[in-house]
């Protein structure tokens, strides 16, 4: 395996889609190359940071503010296709 | 019910665990469809509840892909709103929160495409450029990188090195490795094929760690200055 067959393998790799025999020689690959073993290692410390920190405040304040807003929208909606379905029956 | 993954490289390299597609002997009827169910009857209180269930994703997502507050305050009630008028469309094919993303990255691709008036904002953009294909910088990552500095220093950081990713690079990460999303739940999303997402997730992935690398490898006098630089900009 090369380094480039390893890169292509990289995203299957991480959705646990590799058959055996070439995890077999993913791991060979690793084993031997310093430099898929850092990008690995560095693009797993890549995903799990981001999926670890919630980078958005979204506040209890502003959720019960939208979710208001939301159902107001809703109930105005509701409201203005019942007359209009009243409208076309009459 | 998820399928457990469990295939990954030896001791170190398991993600936590990613949700998969459902297969027929393993599906449980997810909590979702009844409150679907009721809400189509006009149950309000159902619907509020699946709003507090999924508003803080669909606020995350649509910040993620447009990077400005306001607009992802606005598109999280445009898509719950959506949502509701077209609730009788929902036809429980895909999970109600895979609806919703879908309808929350369509809304967010068009802010984009409005805040470009003249240029086009498409999940195409800049996936030609050779940029992420080939990794650069081979340093090692300190072995806990969230030590190098405090939460917001953090926080700053990723905010910065994930806006700088084309929006097509960045709503594919978004959604399969922060939202959890599968593949195939992506690409669905996304109206792209499977093998698309893929090789930009790949992309997406490996210019992150390109970015993050600045910040984390292990070069203690590169980072600070580094952050300062990033700061001053």
């Amino acid at each position: 395996m090369t380094c480039t067959d390893f890169l292509a393998k990289l995203t299957d790799f991480f959705d646990g889609n590799v058959p055996p025999t070439l995890m077999a020689e993913v791991e060979h690959h690793i084993s031997e190359c310093k430099h898929c073993e850092v990008v690995l290692d560095s693009t797993t410390k890549t995903i799990n940071i981001y999926r670890d920190h919630e980078l958005y405040d979204f506040s209890p304040e502003l959720q019960t503010k939208m979710e208001k807003s939301i159902m107001d929208r809703c109930a105005g909606w509701k409201t203005k296709l019942k007359g209009a379905k009243a409208l076309t029956r009459s | 019910m998820n399928r457990i993954r469990t295939a990954c490289a030896p001791n170190l390299y398991c993600l936590p665990l990613m949700p998969a597609i459902q297969t027929p002997e393993t599906e449980e009827i997810h909590p979702d469809v009844a409150l679907v169910a009721a809400a189509k009857e006009g149950d309000s209180a159902a619907f509020e509840k699946l709003i507090r269930q999924y508003d803080r994703q669909i606020f995350r997502v649509a910040q993620h892909i447009t990077q400005n507050r306001e607009d992802a305050e606005d598109i999280t009630q445009d898509v719950f709103f959506k949502a509701y008028q077209k609730l009788d469309q929902f036809q429980g094919n895909s999970k109600f929160s895979t609806w919703l993303v879908r309808i929350a990255v369509n809304e967010s691709l068009m802010r984009l495409r409005k805040r470009k008036t003249s240029k086009t904002v498409s999940m195409d953009e800049d996936v030609h450029t050779e940029e992420g294909s080939i990794p650069r910088d081979f340093a090692e990552w300190r072995p806990n990188p969230e030590q190098l500095y405090g939460q917001s220093e953090l926080a700053d950081i990723l905010r910065k090195t994930i806006q700088g990713l084309p929006p097509g690079f960045r709503t594919v990460f978004t959604l399969r490795d922060i939202e959890n999303l599968s593949t195939e739940e992506t690409a669905d999303a996304l109206g792209l094929s499977v093998p698309a997402v893929k090789s930009r997730l790949l992309r997406a992935r490996l210019q992150l760690r390109e970015r993050l690398s600045r910040y984390f490898k292990q070069n203690p006098s590169l980072s600070p200055a580094l952050l300062r630089e990033s700061k001053a900009q």
